[in-house]
């Protein structure tokens, strides 16, 4: 019944409201009702003393008449129900109903009780406890009665008609009982109030919380629900919309996260699934070719040593004996890639890996009529790299290349060169962090493909983030706020607020102040904080001096990529091409090339052409014995 | 000793078969062919084979199953394994197992003949020696061989010598020329190392005992090539090498001290 958080939630405040509601309803029906029935008592009070006052000279005179008269009268009023006076015995000499006189009271009755109930009477009677409240029948309504005694005076015994004698204390008792109906009615009118209130509260309650549940909990709950069976069907990638910052709203988030990664590892799972697929094939294949082949190149060797004299058909069986050769290194090729073993650095010519990764693309090259242009620096230094994984990196950029050309046909050039480079530039930022060693990297913004440093920056009044660029010495720094002309600033950790500026230098161009960011296990590296000038140091680096690369470019004169894709293409999985893609993504590239301390750019141009940078280290000597 | 050669092929492709028995055939020697290795039991029994060459993948019993067959009934011939999917694992694990030599299908008329020759040479050199009248020199017991050719020695500064067995030189014939990759090239496991041409005119390939990066080369060996044959295990070795997969490649090469027990 109660499955429902918001049905739930109503029912707790809904006890809740009836447990205050009627706590705080049963103390102020009662003290309403406290209130009510003093005033009446007082009124009853002020009544039978007006009774006893007025009838006190009829009394003196002995003139019962008058006294009757006056009680029948009083008794008239609606709201009273009585008027009765007892004598000292306790029977009824004077009432306004005439069938009681005469008639005597038993001392236990409610009207006596108050005074005779211990053996002794008592003669004096504090006006609260001469009150008393009760039903003639259960049917009607309360009666509240009030006696008032009337004692003796002097004026009594002394009186002509010596009634009474002197020493009795008490004469008699006036006895005046008023009904109650009124502040019954009163009191249940209120009672009815309370429950009314406590019911329309409930439903306000109600209402405002079931409204509040759908907005915040249902809503966001059925989106996370669709959501899971959109995963559940297989659409890994699925993204919730913004769900606000509420708990739900990091749920949401954190699913988001999770679909990514899941999508990713899946495509990852896919990829790999598809490779080993693929290498069993070529597994397979290789040793079906492999048998035929072995025919082949026997028989036409054969033929080739019993046509010596025939130097025409000697040149035929060479071209037979020459081919089957290459399909042999083809198949050799084949089952390479099928085995993709794990990284073998070893000492490789990077001219001979470029020219084996052409041979496996050569056919498609040719299909697509592509001008092939080679540009080798033959005088180049052997590299330490896995001379496998080098390969399939070219192989997937001359693809790439291919299919960014089309069927229509272009040049794609592949140079090969040497380059000295001063560590400006080149070096990239990797690990930058504060002093409490937050990371300062941040990988939602990329400047030229990589993720940037971002710190948090306060001038004057204004307060924002500047993203610095990841490249020593490159200054493409991305300003959430506009600096303007300021006399302070601070750079300050995005996620600790610790102070990234260094009070003791100042920045030698400018004369500003200095930021001094720790590079994880690569020292600081320090800038103009002002940004007036592009001052930078990172000590480290510069120490270590120029490095030596082997840079080669891939140049294609496809169909481009935009501006808004080229910082995104080393991202896992970010493909234009759907499913139509080799297997290894740019991502893998640029993860072969990271693993080699090397680094792949990319420059294009929409309809002019696409041109890959990759730089790999030269190490000049061979360290590990 | 019978001058005339007996070669036993198995292979489940009939053109393989075929191939074998042609090349064979052109070099003198007798030769069978059977496509499983029941039907080569069979034949085993019949006729006293000199040489075997059997593929690895082959349906029911393979290769290697076949290896232990042999060597749990005892029979001695010498076993040449060849397989089309030539992976180094097949050809290390075959001559580990006992193998004497391995070929990679497709292979060509050239390497099979050599092949031939050595295997048969093989055979005959281990049969006088087991009668006492020839003598080969074994491989010095700190040395690690794979199958019988060639040897690997770890140098103190941890740079390995490479080189090839007496046995594997012995089964050439003699020496003639030898042709050698540079310091820089990268050799890998049971993958050729050197070429080494016979007097006969065949040329030989030694496969690499270890995989690595060659940082020197016995310059020696290109103007005086006997070498190999005079002293195989210390002025004639091959390559120094600076080894990339030492811990995993050991466990593949067989101690020499096992050879003097």
């Amino acid at each position: 019944m109660f499955r429902k958080i918001s049905l739930k939630l109503i029912l707790v405040v809904s006890i809740t409201v009836i447990a205050i509601i009627g706590v705080y309803s049963y103390f102020n029906i009662k003290s309403q009702s406290d209130v009510l029935l003093s005033e009446v008592e007082r009124h009853a009070y002020q009544l039978s003393e007006t009774v006893k006052n007025s009838t006190r000279y009829e009394m003196l005179l002995n003139q019962q008449e008058h006294i009757d008269a006056i009680i029948n009268t009083i008794g008239q009023d609606p709201s009273i129900s009585g008027v009765r006076v007892l004598n000292k015995e306790g029977v009824i000499i004077y009432s306004a109903r005439k069938n009681e006189i005469g008639k005597m009271l038993d001392k236990h009755t409610e009207s006596c009780y108050a005074c005779h109930a211990e053996n002794k009477p008592l003669e004096r009677l504090p006006s609260k406890d001469r009150t008393r409240i009760f039903r003639t029948n259960p049917d009607s309504s309360r009666i509240l009665g009030i006696i008032n005694p009337i004692y003796n005076e002097r004026t009594c015994y002394e009186s002509d008609c010596h009634v009474h004698s002197r020493n009795a204390k008490i004469l008699g008792v006036l006895d005046v009982s008023i009904s109650l109906k009124e502040v019954d009615e009163q009191m249940r009118y209120n009672e009815i109030r309370e429950l009314f209130f406590t019911i329309i509260s409930i439903s306000v309650i109600a209402c405002i919380i079931g409204f509040f549940v759908r907005r915040w909990v249902d809503k966001p709950v059925k989106e996370l629900v669709k959501a899971t069976n959109q995963v559940s069907t297989g659409i890994l990638n699925y993204q919730i919309k913004e769900l606000g910052e509420d708990e739900l709203g990091v749920l949401g988030k954190s699913f988001n996260n999770m679909t990514k990664k899941l999508d990713e590892t899946s495509q990852q799972l896919y990829q790999s699934t598809k490779m080993a697929s693929l290498g069993q094939l070529a597994a397979g294949v290789a040793h079906e070719i492999n048998n035929p082949l072995t025919g082949v190149l026997t028989y036409s060797s054969f033929l080739l040593k019993r046509t010596k004299d025939n130097p025409e058909m000697q040149e035929d069986l060479n071209v037979i004996v020459r081919e089957t050769m290459r399909c042999r290194e083809i198949v050799k090729g084949l089952l390479d890639f099928a085995r993709q073993s794990t990284p073998k650095k070893s000492l490789i010519d990077i001219n001979e890996i470029i020219t084996r990764a052409i041979a496996v693309v050569n056919n498609q090259m040719k299909l697509n009529k592509i001008n092939l242009v080679k540009e080798y620096d033959t005088t180049l230094p052997k590299i330490t790299a896995d001379a496998n994984q080098i390969e399939q990196v070219f192989i997937n950029l001359f693809i790439n290349g291919i299919d960014a050309i089309g069927q229509d046909g272009g040049t794609l050039i592949i140079k090969s060169s040497r380059i000295t480079l001063s560590p400006k530039g080149i070096t990239q930022i990797k690990n930058a962090v504060c002093a409490k060693n937050h990371s300062l990297m941040d990988t939602n913004h990329k400047i030229g493909g990589i993720p940037s440093v971002k710190v948090k920056v306060k001038s004057n009044s204004n307060e924002g983030f500047i993203n610095i660029d990841p490249i020593y010495g490159n200054h493409r720094n991305y300003f959430g706020i506009s600096l303007g002309n300021i006399s302070q600033i601070n750079l300050t950790c995005p996620t600790c607020d610790l102070s990234l500026i260094d009070k003791s230098n100042k920045c030698p161009e400018c004369s500003g102040p200095v930021y001094k960011i720790p590079i994880a296990n690569q020292g600081f590296i320090e800038g103009c904080a002002s940004f007036k000038d592009n001052w930078q140091r990172w000590e480290v680096i510069d120490l270590a001096g120029e490095s030596k690369f082997v840079k080669i470019d891939v140049t294609d004169s496809g169909c481009g990529i935009p501006s808004e894709n080229l910082n995104k293409i080393f991202e896992p999985f970010f493909s234009t091409k759907g499913q139509k893609g080799t297997g290894l993504g740019l991502s893998v590239i640029w993860g072969i090339i990271d693993n080699h301390n090397g680094t792949i750019s990319v420059q294009s141009e929409i309809g002019k052409g696409t041109s890959f940078s990759i730089r790999l280290p030269i190490n000049e000597m061979i360290k590990h014995i | 000793m019978k001058d005339h050669k007996n070669i036993l092929i198995v292979d489940d492709e009939e053109v393989v078969v075929k191939s074998v028995i042609k090349i064979a055939s052109l070099e003198g020697f007798s030769i069978e062919g059977v496509n499983d290795v029941f039907t080569a039991f069979q034949k085993i029994e019949e006729t006293d084979f000199d040489l075997i060459i059997s593929d690895i993948m082959m349906p029911k019993i393979d290769g290697f199953k076949f290896l232990a067959e042999l060597e749990a009934k005892r029979i001695s011939t010498p076993l040449i394994m060849t397989t089309g999917y030539t992976t180094i694992e097949n050809a290390v694990q075959s001559l580990y197992h006992g193998a004497i030599d391995f070929i990679p299908k497709p292979f060509t008329l050239d390497e099979m003949t050599s092949v031939l020759h050595r295997g048969i040479r093989y055979g005959t050199l281990i049969k006088a020696y087991n009668s006492g009248s020839t003598i080969l020199v074994p491989c010095p017991a700190k040395y690690f061989r794979l199958g019988y050719s060639s040897w690997m020695n770890k140098e103190p500064d941890g740079s390995v010598l490479i080189g090839a067995t007496d046995l594997f030189i012995k089964t050439l014939g003699q020496v003639k020329n030898v042709d050698m990759h540079f310091p820089n090239g990268i050799l890998i496991q049971a993958s050729p190392a050197i070429k080494i041409e016979a007097e006969d005119g065949l040329v030989h390939q030694l496969i690499s005992p270890l995989s690595g990066t060659i940082i020197d080369r016995n310059e020696k060996l290109i103007d005086d090539p006997v070498l190999l044959e005079k002293d195989p295990y210390f002025d004639g070795w091959i390559y120094r090498i600076i080894p990339t997969e030492f811990d995993y490649e050991m466990k593949l090469l067989i101690p020499c001290s096992s050879d003097r027990s």
